[in-house]
């Protein structure tokens, strides 16, 4: 079944719908809500709530939010990060580092947090780290172009085409 | 429109990122509707992504049976206790503050009205009291005049005692010659049968010269039973009697029913 069709399906509250869809995207999803709060528990509980909030509002999704994955990614960029702020992530992970995830390849071997390490290498596979740095301000952070530029120090204009070569690449790397 | 520099604009890219504007997100999707390119372009943008995002997948696996128990039970909730439960619990509060509102709003009603009529009652007591000391207040000022009439020095003091008709009768008269006044204290007679009346009798001895001094009017409603006459006659007066005669009293005495006779002390 087409994607559009499974999407209308899921805004009529079609539970079998809504589980082709959950099993398309949930590990790219979850993926998305680890890099954040990188802690696979805390990110799996989150993912599963990303999963039953965006069921509540699936009326709310339309084609002027873009892609269904990109509403997705929105929900659980916003969970995952509502999940950094809240008290009790403060208790737990005292002093987090504002690190980037596609810059974690090297040296990561945090057990709470595991990551695919020989797959990402193999897709960041000669990325500069100006790349690996917009890719995951723009995707896994939720920063707007402007709020990149400024972290980055960069003209505005720029993240929109430098992230285009970056992503370029990143696909050059997956068919490679 | 220049597909390949739309393309290589890098607007697509921002679009799976979600970086774009609801417009330009509406702009986008009509693009990749009419060209088939730019839709593979985004495609293809989107799985690098999906393909990125997964390499940090969180190891467990969790089912979707979980999610589906949680969404199947919470749209139970959703209906039954969200939704319902809220308004029902306003509007009984609603209702409950209502009916306790008219409740206290009678109560308060009821109450008045009771004070009402109890201050109508309290009212009417009062008034009925005041009434009593005015009647005792004026006893007390008749009761203090008869005492001072008959202490006055000019008095003269003739008891009247009972004969044959009524051996057991008296009564007493007091005399004030100076202002002509004459107190029958009739205390002692019995109560005049209907249609009778005791006439009082001012006599001279020799002859015997009988005139009449007044009549002891509603002798039964009198309750002091002293009676003030004039008697205006000279200061001649020898003796006083009192007869029984027919109402409206009579021109001269019926001695068969002479009641009481005193003779005035010689002074």
């Amino acid at each position: 079944m087409q994607l559009e069709q499974l999407v209308e399906r899921f805004q009529t509250k079609d539970p079998g719908a809504f589980e082709k869809l959950h099993n398309m995207y949930s590990e790219n999803i979850c993926g998305v809500i680890n890099t954040i709060v990188k802690n696979d528990v805390i990110a799996e509980e989150i993912c599963q709530d990303v999963f039953v909030k965006a069921w509540h509002n699936a009326e709310k999704y339309n084609t002027s939010k873009g892609r269904f994955f990109t509403w997705m990614l929105n929900i659980a960029r916003n969970a995952a990060i509502d999940e950094l702020r809240s008290k009790s992530h403060k208790q737990q992970k005292k002093n987090l580092p504002v690190d980037y995830f596609v810059g974690i390849a090297d040296d990561s071997d945090d057990q709470e947090f595991t990551v695919d390490k020989k797959q990402l290498k193999r897709l960041i596979m000669n990325l500069k780290e100006k790349c690996t740095q917009i890719i995951d301000l723009l995707y896994f952070k939720g920063y707007t172009q402007k709020e990149a530029s400024e972290e980055l120090d960069i003209p505005v204009g720029t993240v929109k085409t430098r992230n285009r070569s970056c992503i370029s690449q990143l696909r050059e790397n997956m068919s490679s | 429109m220049d597909v390949k520099k739309y393309i290589d604009s890098g607007i697509l890219e921002l679009y799976v990122a979600g970086q774009l504007s609801d417009n330009e997100n509406l702009e986008v999707h009509k693009h990749a509707l009419e060209n088939t390119e730019v839709l593979a372009e985004i495609v293809s943008i989107e799985n690098a992504i999906l393909e990125l995002s997964k390499t940090a997948s969180p190891k467990r696996t969790y089912s979707f049976d979980s999610i589906k128990e949680r969404i199947l039970k919470s749209a139970d909730v959703k209906v039954i206790d969200i939704a319902k439960k809220e308004s029902n619990w306003s509007q009984y509060v609603g209702w409950a503050a209502s009916v306790l509102f008219a409740a206290g709003l009678f109560y308060m009603y009821t109450q008045n009205e009771n004070l009402k009529s109890e201050l109508e009652v309290v009212v009417q007591e009062n008034l009925q009291l005041e009434q009593q000391i005015s009647d005792a207040n004026l006893s007390l000022e008749k009761s203090n005049e008869l005492l001072a009439t008959i202490r006055d020095k000019n008095i003269s003091v003739v008891p009247l005692g009972g004969q044959e008709v009524s051996p057991t009768s008296y009564a007493k008269a007091y005399w004030n010659t100076d202002q002509q006044k004459l107190f029958i204290d009739a205390q002692g007679l019995p109560e005049p049968p209907d249609g009778f009346v005791y006439q009082v009798w001012s006599l001279k001895l020799n002859p015997l010269t009988p005139t009449s001094v007044g009549l002891l009017e509603d002798f039964v409603d009198d309750e002091n039973k002293v009676f003030a006459l004039n008697n205006p006659n000279d200061n001649g007066s020898e003796a006083f009697g009192i007869t029984l005669e027919p109402a409206g009293g009579s021109e001269s005495p019926n001695l068969e029913q002479l009641y009481a006779l005193g003779v005035v002390a010689a002074s």
